[in-house]
């Protein structure tokens, strides 16, 4: 491309010149900031930062934000698959309804996602949770709440990017399938499945991330009580403000699961590499829609 | 091969194949988003007008969250702007430069979506806050503060939405331009931008549905004096003001949809741009 340096950025000093604009606005931004936390927790000294989260609170938050991926995920991951075989291979009036419903986790405020479940599940004042409340089922300011609104914010990530997927495979496969006589079950556990595992799986590693993550919805249904509804998103935040020997916990809380962010975008980078159509970048930006899969580009 | 080797049978037998049939299906993801999205919507949108419409409007009429509803849309549209120049420019160089750690790079991009939002204001103030190390007076509970740490939540949006466009965009027009005496400039802005300008677009808006509903990465960073949308809204539910709080919680929904369906429209002429 050295014929076309008059493009712009392709002149050596304008390259320079941009290259550097990007590089110091990614380091000031993204890259000293990481790299801060762990020198920030380190700086307490290591004794510290590992007793900070190895105590019965912070073992419990761990525990909680693990029992709240093991719910929301597996129900986001079948009924995600669910979701995108009907959207896709189905036509049918209130799809487009249906569509703008999934999108909505993504478009709402978190504290927004949380006052609604507490409008509606909350003790007093609500539709569905006075009943349950009087049936000795409390669900919010308890774990049930938490898990239902990490649930909510996950919802979408499974379905946005398994959908892509079934649409580039079609159904021909499908149809031999049925032809020489599998049964529906059959068809989707030795066809549909195999072809979709590296949409589902980017899924299900973005759902984790953002339900090992989520803060706002999640802090506006617990009742915050450690070592009962805390998760460690709480559990650093808390312990941010309790000032004094704490805040070297919620540093070292941080780097575990800043440590944890690094590991999901390592395994994004893995599928990537496996499947480009379970994962262009554009799926990933969470833009449902924006960029249909254009019918040119097949890397089979 | 022989020729008789597939009989076939039953030449109109086919049929879809199907898992507890098509109507069950459809049935149970209907059940399954009205009872987890729509259900929790509904109860919000009915409680915020409980007391009247009256009662709704006063509300979102209060001094504070008119302020708060203010700071949230400017401090929104700043980022929007910065993010569809930077993010315009980091794909740019992502794509069409190379260097060595481009490929980390490239990854490290996504890290704002996978790093847990209240990490993100913790990393941001353990950098920029009074004690870190490269402290700034001004960076904890003022407007800056509460900017960056949109921008960093924000980042992927404009790159993310901008990069496959420019990989698929065609030099032979950049190359015509030049050959035709367009300065790099020029060819910039007439010839590259038009082209991007729907992805950054989509981007733009889909940064700019999240920087206005944004709170975990804002908790520690903005205290009282840069109360936002979100921060509000958490305020009064803590304070009993569940009214209020609805009230605040519908404008901002609001938003939020009027911007989902803008994407939704920028993405349809987009695609029909595209063929």
């Amino acid at each position: 491309m050295t014929a076309n340096a008059a493009s712009l950025g392709q002149g050596r000093a304008s390259k320079w010149g941009l290259r550097t604009v990007a590089l110091v606005y990614l380091g000031l931004l993204l890259i000293l900031p990481v790299i801060g936390i762990f020198f920030e927790a380190i700086s307490y000294g290591i004794g510290t930062a590992i007793d900070a989260v190895t105590t019965p609170e912070a073992q419990h938050a761990f525990f909680l934000t693990i029992v709240m991926c093991l719910i929301a995920v597996p129900l986001n991951t079948i009924f995600g698959v669910l979701t995108a075989l009907v959207l896709v291979r189905q036509k049918f009036r209130g799809k487009a309804f249906l569509n703008a419903l999934i999108d909505l986790p993504f478009a709402i405020s978190p504290v927004v996602i949380g006052l609604a479940l507490l409008l509606l599940y909350g003790p007093r004042d609500s539709w569905l949770g006075e009943w349950f409340f009087e049936n000795g089922i409390q669900i919010i300011f308890s774990p049930i709440g938490m898990a239902i609104a990490t649930t909510f914010v996950s919802l979408p990530f499974v379905v946005r990017e398994v959908e892509p997927v079934l649409r580039e495979i079609g159904t021909d496969q499908e149809q031999a399938a049925s032809t020489l006589g599998a049964s529906g079950w059959q068809t989707f556990w030795r066809i549909t499945l195999p072809a979709i595992r590296w949409g589902v799986t980017y899924g299900v590693v973005l759902a984790t991330a953002r339900a090992l993550g989520e803060f706002g919805a999640v802090s506006v249904v617990s009742s915050n009580v450690a070592g009962e509804t805390e998760t460690v998103p709480l559990f650093v935040a808390r312990q941010y403000e309790l000032l004094g020997d704490h805040v070297a916990g919620a540093y070292s809380a941080s780097i575990v699961l800043a440590i944890l962010a690094l590991l999901t975008l390592a395994s994004m980078n893995l599928i990537r590499r496996r499947d480009k159509v379970a994962a262009t970048p554009t799926t990933i930006a969470i833009a449902p829609q924006v960029t249909e899969p254009t019918d040119e580009e097949d890397p089979r | 091969m022989g020729s008789t080797t597939l009989a076939l049978p039953r030449p109109a037998a086919y049929k879809r194949p199907r898992l507890g049939g098509a109507y069950a299906q459809r049935g149970i993801v209907t059940l399954w988003l009205s009872v987890m999205v729509l259900l929790p919507i509904a109860a919000l949108i009915t409680r915020s007008f409980d007391e009247g419409l009256a009662e709704f409007w006063d509300e979102i009429t209060r001094p504070e969250a008119i302020a708060a509803l203010e700071l949230t849309l400017v401090v929104s549209l700043v980022i929007v702007l910065i993010n569809m120049v930077m993010g315009t420019l980091i794909a740019w160089v992502l794509i069409r430069d190379e260097f060595r750690g481009k490929g980390i790079l490239n990854s490290i991009i996504d890290l704002p979506f996978a790093l847990p939002t209240i990490v993100a204001g913790l990393t941001l103030i353990a950098l920029y806050g009074s004690n870190g190390f490269l402290g700034l007076d001004n960076f904890v509970a003022t407007k800056l503060g509460v900017i960056t740490a949109l921008l960093f939540v924000t980042l992927p949006f404009v790159v993310r939405a901008v990069q496959p466009t420019l990989l698929e965009l065609d030099r032979d027009m950049e190359e015509a331009a030049a050959s035709l005496g367009a300065g790099p400039l020029t060819t910039f802005r007439r010839i590259v931008l038009p082209n991007l300008a729907p992805a950054v677009l989509a981007g733009a808006a889909l940064a700019f549905a999240r920087a206005v509903g944004e709170f975990g990465s804002l908790i520690l960073i903005a205290k009282a004096t840069q109360e936002v949308s979100s921060i509000y809204i958490f305020k009064q539910v803590e304070g009993g003001n569940i009214t209020g709080a609805a009230a605040v919680s519908v404008v901002l929904l609001l938003v939020s949809l009027v911007i989902l369906f803008g994407i939704n429209f920028i993405g349809r002429r987009s695609v029909k741009y595209d063929r």
